[in-house]
């Protein structure tokens, strides 16, 4: 059994045909509209959301499944204390597959432990958000026709902003990509996504606190919240 | 000084002086109702210093903490009085229940009854990451 925890759990060929498969979807939503017909999705948000909750109940909806779940941890048994393994485990039993929004860093990668049924990590704290990152990658994919060969800039609180960690890893596999991180120093991109995505690898990236400076060189730039 | 030989137990040797108190704690040797002698400073030809400890009782170590804590550790298995086995160590891959996350937003402070589970990240610079936040682990 598979889990989207982490944007690297998906190959680069996985993340293309998803792609392909997204933008076949856009062109005839018809053809969809029943694939998941008989399936139960579970959205268990811990923490609010407005956007991936209802993004992730829509498709499932859209593609015929029915959805349940709940959307902030004080509608739940975690309000008596129960842990995130129990929560899940139980919902194992109602469900064919489960999004889950967490604060706590890691929290979906527990949940992995002892689910029956796959996981997908709709965000955990300011760790990762690799669903977010297919979503940001389909919109490059369909602004520029490709996903290589680009000098990609990302701004704004880059320490914890679980999009940039996530898009800086799945954009680190493909072809030719330079990284421009602009942030404030107390707010710079943590030492092992740099490590981890673009060190060990060898690909170039450059820091700085100067959007203006480094607008020109850009073919992308992704801004985050600060 | 003399420290008598064992006869069944295990010597834990070139170990790094001033670690074995730390491995002693680790290992929890002080569960142990046997003879542990812990030797410190001992003159060595590979180290200029080295402790060592010696367990006389053929107890099952964990491999995984010795190598974390030090991996140039040779562990030595004695068997009616005679080595009989020398096992070398590496920087274990995984690591589970030895160290704990710091990072205050990960899953594991909250959750303290999920294994504690950390990574090797970086042989060369022994760098671990815990399995669910990905944060280094600094002592």
């Amino acid at each position: 059994m598979r889990n989207l925890i982490d944007i690297t759990d998906l190959s680069v060929e996985e993340i293309d045909q998803l792609i392909a498969t997204a933008e076949d979807i856009i062109a005839n939503p018809a053809k969809y509209s029943r694939v998941c017909a008989g399936k139960q999705l579970a959205t268990l948000f811990f923490e609010p959301s407005t956007r991936t909750r209802l993004s992730f109940e829509s498709a499932m909806l859209s593609l015929g499944g029915s959805v349940l779940g709940f959307s902030e941890a004080g509608s739940s048994s975690t309000s008596k204390g129960e842990t995130v393994g129990d929560t899940v485990h139980t919902v194992s039993c109602y469900a064919d597959i489960i999004a889950m929004r967490h604060p706590k860093e890691g929290a979906p990668y527990a949940a992995a432990q002892v689910a029956e049924v796959p996981i997908i990590n709709a965000g955990d704290g300011g760790h990762n958000h690799p669903t977010q990152t297919l979503t940001d990658l389909l919109t490059i994919h369909r602004e520029k026709g490709r996903l290589d060969n680009f000098t990609v800039g990302f701004c704004g609180d880059l320490k914890f902003g679980r999009t940039v960690h996530s898009l800086v890893n799945a954009l680190s596999r493909y072809e030719n990509i330079n990284f421009v991180f602009i942030s404030p120093l107390e707010l710079k991109l943590p030492r092992y996504v740099k490590e981890e995505a673009l060190k060990k690898k060898g690909i170039p990236y450059a820091q700085t606190t100067d959007l203006e400076s480094v607008i020109p060189q850009l073919d992308i730039l992704y801004m985050t919240r600060v | 000084m003399n420290i008598d030989s064992i006869q069944n137990g295990v010597v834990l040797d070139h170990i790094q002086a001033g670690k074995s108190m730390d491995i002693y704690r680790y290992l929890h040797l002080d569960k142990l109702d046997c003879s542990v002698a812990i030797i410190k400073n001992a003159r060595s030809a590979h180290l200029e210093r080295k402790d060592i400890i010696k367990i006389d009782s053929p107890l099952e170590l964990d491999l995984d903490v010795l190598g974390y804590i030090d991996p140039n550790i040779t562990v030595n298995i004695i068997r009616d009085g005679k080595l009989v086995e020398k096992k070398h160590l590496e920087l274990p891959k995984r690591l589970t229940n030895v160290i704990h996350c710091k990072n205050p937003r990960c899953i594991t402070v909250s959750e303290p009854q999920l294994d504690a589970i950390f990574l090797l990240s970086d042989r060369e610079n022994r760098r671990y990451r815990c399995a669910y936040c990905e944060t280094e682990f600094h002592k």
